[in-house]
Order: C-alpha cells, then structure tokens, then sequence
C-alpha cells in the first residue's frame, strides 16, 4: 500500500465526504499510525496491514474467527453476587458496572462458547479487555468455572484467550480468590484428561496471567502482546531503571522460555485446530486421518444452506457428524483435494 | 524499642512518664510504684480502647509493624529441629521465603514462611519479603516433599507482594506463582496457612491457598495495597486510609466474607507488643487448624477434594 493510498487518501476523503460516519469508516492503527479502511481491516481480522499490529478483539470476533463456520453455541455465564463488598471510590463500582454494561452489553468480562475448530470439540473462553480492562472478580472466576465443566461435559478441548490488567480490585480480596478458583477448575479438566490451550493477547498481566493463564498445557501467544505480572510502571519505580527493548512482549517470553509459540491471529485458528487434534486423538490411524479431513470438507460443502439450521441448538450436527462411520476408501480422493483448506 | 506508630501518641506519652518516674525513682530514692501503677493501668486501657476500635488504615500500620513476629520469630519460637532447606534446583536461593522441615509440637511438618527482615540488613537479605520465581518455585518443590512423606504443610504470609523486576518477569514470575497455586490446590496433605502481617496479593495467594487460612487479629490481606488501589481509583496515595477501608482488607473482614476461617487474637495493644504471646496463641491455632482439618483421618486424596471444592465456590 503506498502512502497516497494510506495517507493521502483517507485525508482527502474525509475533506470531501464529511459524513457523520467518516470516523467509523476509517481506523488508525495504534502502533504505526496509519489510517486503514474498516473492510480492510476487517477482512485482515483486526491486524493491520501495515505494521501487523494485532489490535484488541472482542469475544463475538474470537468466536467467529475460531469456530469453524457450522456454527457455535455461546454459553450462558452463571449469576454471581454483583457488589459483594458494596465498594465505592470515586465511583460507585454497581455504577462502573452499568457503564461497562452499557458499553459492551450484558454480562462480564468473560464469555465462552462451545463448538468446533477445524472439527475438533472446543469450549472457548474469551476475557474481554473492552469489559472494565478484561478484570477478574467472582462473575469472570464463575463463568471460568463454567466454561471448564462445559468442555468436560462435552469431552472438549478448553482454550482460554485472555488479555487482562488483572484482578478486578473492587471485589477485594474476593477478586484475588478467584485466582486458586480458576486454578482449582483446570485441575478438573487435568483429572478429565483433556487438553488446555492458552492465547495470550494483549495485556495479560497482574493475578489473571499469575493463574490461569500461564497454566497451559499449551501456551500460545499473539505477536507483540504484552505479558506480565507487574505493571512496567511499577518495575521501573521499584528498580529506578529503563526497561529493556521490547520487555514483556510475546517475542520476549518466547526467547526466555515461558511460552510454546507466537501465532499470528491468520494462523490461530489452524494451529489450535492442529494442536487439538494432536492431544485428543493421539492414536488416530493414519488412514483415518484423510477421512475425518473429508467429512468435514464434505460437511462444508454440503453446509452453507443447512449450517445455521442444523446446528441449533446444541451443535446436535457436529456431534453426529463425528459419530458418522468412517469410510476410508472412498473419501480419500476428496480428502487429497481438501488438504489446503487445513 | 518499640517503632512508633501515630495513632498510638497518647499511649507512647503515658510510657515516657513511666520511664521519666522510673529514672526520678532511682536517683532520688522515692516510691514511685504507686504512681507507676496507676500509668500502666492507664495504658492498659488506652491501648485497649485504641485496639478496640482501630479502623482498617491504622491496622495496616500495626501489620506492617517491624516488632510483629515474624516468620523467622515464629519457626524459632514453634518449630523444634528447625532444618532450613534451600534452592528451587533451577536458579536459586531465595531468602524472601524460608523453608524447611521441623517439628511443630512434636509432628514433622514442612514449613514455608515469608520473611520480611527486622533490620536494615535482614530486610536488604530477604528482599522485604518479596520473592522472586525462585522462592514460589522452592515452595513448590517444598510441597511435594510434604506430600511425598506425608508431612502437613504450614505457611506463613506476610509479604507486600512478589517482586516487580526485571528479572523476576524474565525468569517467570506469574508462571511462578501460578504452578505455586497450583501444587498447593494439588498436594494430597493437610495444609495450613496462617497471616502474620501483610498479605500482599499474588504473591500472597501463592502460598495461601490452604485447607485452613489463618489470620492474627490485626493482619491484612488484600488483593491490592491500599496505596496502590488509592493512586489508581482515588488518583492519589494519599486516600489510601479510604482504599483501606474500601478493600476489607482485614482479618474480620476476610473472617466475614468467607476466605479465613480463623482470627488467631493478638495481645492487647498488638503482637508487636508481646511477640512471644502471639506466636504462642498462633501455635495453639495452627494445631488445632490442622485437627479440623484432619478430623475423622480423611485421605489426602479427599484432602484435596475438599480443598479444590472449597475455591471453586469462593466468591459466589
Ligand atoms: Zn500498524
């Protein structure tokens, strides 16, 4: 993209056109500044063009970019005490809550859904930053909870997807509890054998990245996410010195050993596919393999006019299709043509 | 000599007037024990009046108090054959948390405490209290050398946080304090653990997620420093008395909310006072913490049922 197109373009536009929604239509990257188009950036899945800075995502744009296309159902988050230790600052935190709400719509900073990537069963749970900095009080140690029997239930695979400033403080020392909370549902899903995958976006900080989200069995993070226990204010107060180039990025924890890979979110979905299928069926035979790939490319095929029906509710389709017996001589044409969609 | 506290102005004047009476006495030959009598009584019930209703500021003064035992004050005072123990078999040594083996009234037990240090020397040695990844990290191999003999595991907290630095982010920290959490959900042993002072979030919680917390009359626990929570809510340190009582941060409050299941009581006028008393009552509630906990001879593997069960509900 040239500099008139990115630069020079947008200006002019917005000169000619001045419409009310010039502002949505045009983004700016906050890393490198540039002004990209909102289809663009869409279509690039919140990354920019130009400098490939992931930019923060909700749980609806995790959730339709992991799930395969067949559809997913969103869990519902149990209820939890709202105000536990009725906490005022300057703000009321009920009153924080509403705006949040308002904000970003009903219920807490975590949401999960149920369904499959790239065919394997998943329980994806999302923390969003949007929702009062993806903080974790009783509502998010809940939900986490939650998500965790639901991929038990279901014999899936559970990817947690954070990106958190920490602990929710106006829920004291009921906040920090949810730390051992979460931990004490992974050793559920530990006990039920099945796998735990961990995206780290950015931030993950404070008692979120101190609990779960360091845990996993598998630990993935997006390219330049920031991730830490203490905040990089606190750091340089207490030691009086200048961080070190690119401290506490992705890059950084994977050069010094702390996590497994750094996966662009283009890639994301087909890693953890991948990764999934890996851990949860080790002992697959390989002319098995060929035709689970052709069921669901022949799913796929079949699918668009019947997917949205057929999977609700309950993903009743998928669960049947993976029950489907196996027909190995005949698929395995169509699996060779399938290949490159994985 | 006792660090002073604000608050407790009054009472520092009325010990002066002793110690002036004391000095009168010897020089001068006169009986003064009467007069001497009536000031100690009078500061007996200052002190009691001044700890009977301390708001959540000033009790986190007394828990950051340098004459407060300590978890070095209280392994020597409770644990007989003391046996240190060193190193997380990765990196190193860290003396922000202590560890070993002893005997606490005749039972083997393995020990975790954080020490904070009592003079400029031990706070530099101990960091503060403040561990690094290799400090959670030896506490964790310290459990599973309890579990594996079959010990009880016994901590003690009092820490303002794990340490923010460079190389405790570079060597793992919330790695560290995670897989801690973790191994102390995990270990099928009874485990106690027990707030000597300051318990500083994270890197509190790491080695607290017990079978039993207890807490000294007037320690904290919080999941932020009320300093901390005022500069960011408030926008100034300077409300950290308002973030203090904001929190519920102290042992009545965590006692009422759920989290601790005991308040072990301090002398009057604070453990700072008579360090030796406190760590007795605390003794007597470490065992009879792990009786509870052990009560009807559960299996360890219900141990850890039980204890898993218990935080997968905290919180509502
Ligand atoms: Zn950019």
């Amino acid at each position: 993209m040239s500099w008139i197109e990115n630069y020079v373009r947008p200006r002019i536009q917005q000169l000619v056109r001045r419409t009310p929604t010039q502002s949505d239509l045009w983004r700016q990257c906050p890393a490198c500044g540039q002004m990209i188009f909102h289809q663009d950036l869409d279509r690039a899945q919140m990354v920019c063009p130009n400098c490939s800075h992931h930019m923060r995502i909700g749980a609806k744009a995790r959730f339709d970019l992991l799930f395969d296309a067949d559809g997913h159902d969103v869990l519902t988050m149990p209820q939890t005490p709202a105000d536990p230790l009725k906490f005022r600052d300057q703000k009321r935190y009920t009153d924080r809550l509403k705006d949040a709400v308002n904000k970003n719509g009903p219920g807490d900073a975590l949401k999960a859904a149920a369904g499959r990537i790239d065919g394997m069963p998943a329980v994806v749970a999302v923390l969003d930053f949007a929702f009062m900095g993806g903080s974790m009080g009783a509502a998010v140690g809940a939900g986490f909870v939650a998500s965790v029997r639901a991929a038990i239930e279901r014999k899936a695979g559970f990817v947690a997807i954070t990106a958190s400033g920490g602990a929710r403080m106006q829920e004291g020392i009921l906040s920090l509890m949810q730390m051992p909370r979460t931990v004490a549902a992974l050793g559920m899903l530990k006990d039920a054998g099945l796998p735990y995958i961990v995206v780290l976006t950015d931030p993950t900080t404070g008692g979120v990245s101190a609990s779960f989200a360091m845990l996993g069995d598998i630990a993935i993070a997006e390219p330049g996410a920031g991730i830490g226990f203490a905040g990089q204010r606190v750091i340089k107060e207490t030691i009086g010195q200048t961080l070190p180039e690119g401290f506490q990025r992705a890059e950084y924890l994977y050069d010094h050993g702390m996590i497994d890979m750094v996966v662009t979110r283009a890639e994301m979905k087909a890693t953890l596919g991948r990764v999934l299928s890996l851990l949860m069926q080790p002992t697959r035979a390989v002319a098995n393999l060929p035709a689970l790939v052709a069921d669901t490319a022949k799913a796929d095929a079949a699918a668009p006019a019947q997917a949205g029906v057929a999977l609700k509710p309950g993903g009743k389709a998928s669960r049947a299709r993976a029950t489907e017996p196996k027909q190995p001589e005949t698929k395995q044409a169509e699996a060779t043509k399938a290949e490159p969609r994985t | 000599m006792l660090t002073p506290l604000a608050f407790e102005r009054p009472v520092l004047e009325l010990e002066a007037r002793i110690e002036d009476l004391r000095k009168l006495g010897q020089h001068d030959d006169l009986d003064l024990s009467e007069e001497t009598q009536r000031l100690e009584a009078q500061i007996e019930k200052s002190l009691a009046q001044l700890y009977g209703k301390l708001t959540p500021w000033q009790r986190v003064q007394v828990a950051r108090h340098p004459n407060r035992p300590r978890a070095l004050s209280v392994i020597n005072a409770l644990i007989d054959d003391f046996t240190p123990l060193a190193g997380d078999r990765l990196y190193g040594e860290d003396e922000a948390i202590i560890g070993g083996i002893g005997r606490l009234k005749g039972r083997s037990v393995v020990v975790i405490g954080q020490e904070k240090g009592g003079d400029t020397a031990s706070r530099v040695k101990h960091n503060f209290g403040m561990a690094h990844p290799e400090g959670y990290r030896k506490a964790m191999r310290l459990m599973d050398l309890a579990e594996r003999f079959k010990l009880p595991v016994v901590s003690f907290v009092d820490t303002p946080g794990a340490f923010p630095g460079i190389e405790a982010e570079e060597r793992g920290q919330a790695e560290a304090i995670a897989r801690c959490l973790q191994k102390g959900l995990e270990i099928e042993t009874p485990f106690v653990a027990a707030v000597l002072g300051e318990g500083g979030s994270g890197g509190a919680v790491a080695i607290a997620a017990a079978d039993k917390l207890l807490m000294f009359e007037h320690s904290v626990y919080s999941v932020i420093s009320p300093e901390g929570c005022a500069s960011i809510l408030w926008r100034s340190a300077e409300q950290a008395p308002e973030a203090a009582e904001a929190l519920r941060m102290t042992a009545k409050d965590l006692y009422d909310l759920g989290v601790a299941d005991a308040i072990v009581p301090e002398p009057v006028g604070g453990a700072h006072r008579d360090p030796q008393a406190a760590i007795q009552s605390l003794g007597d509630a470490i065992v009879s913490a792990l009786g509870e906990t052990e009560a009807g001879g559960v299996t360890g593997a219900e141990l850890k049922r039980r204890r898993r069960e218990r935080f997968l509900k905290i919180g509502g």
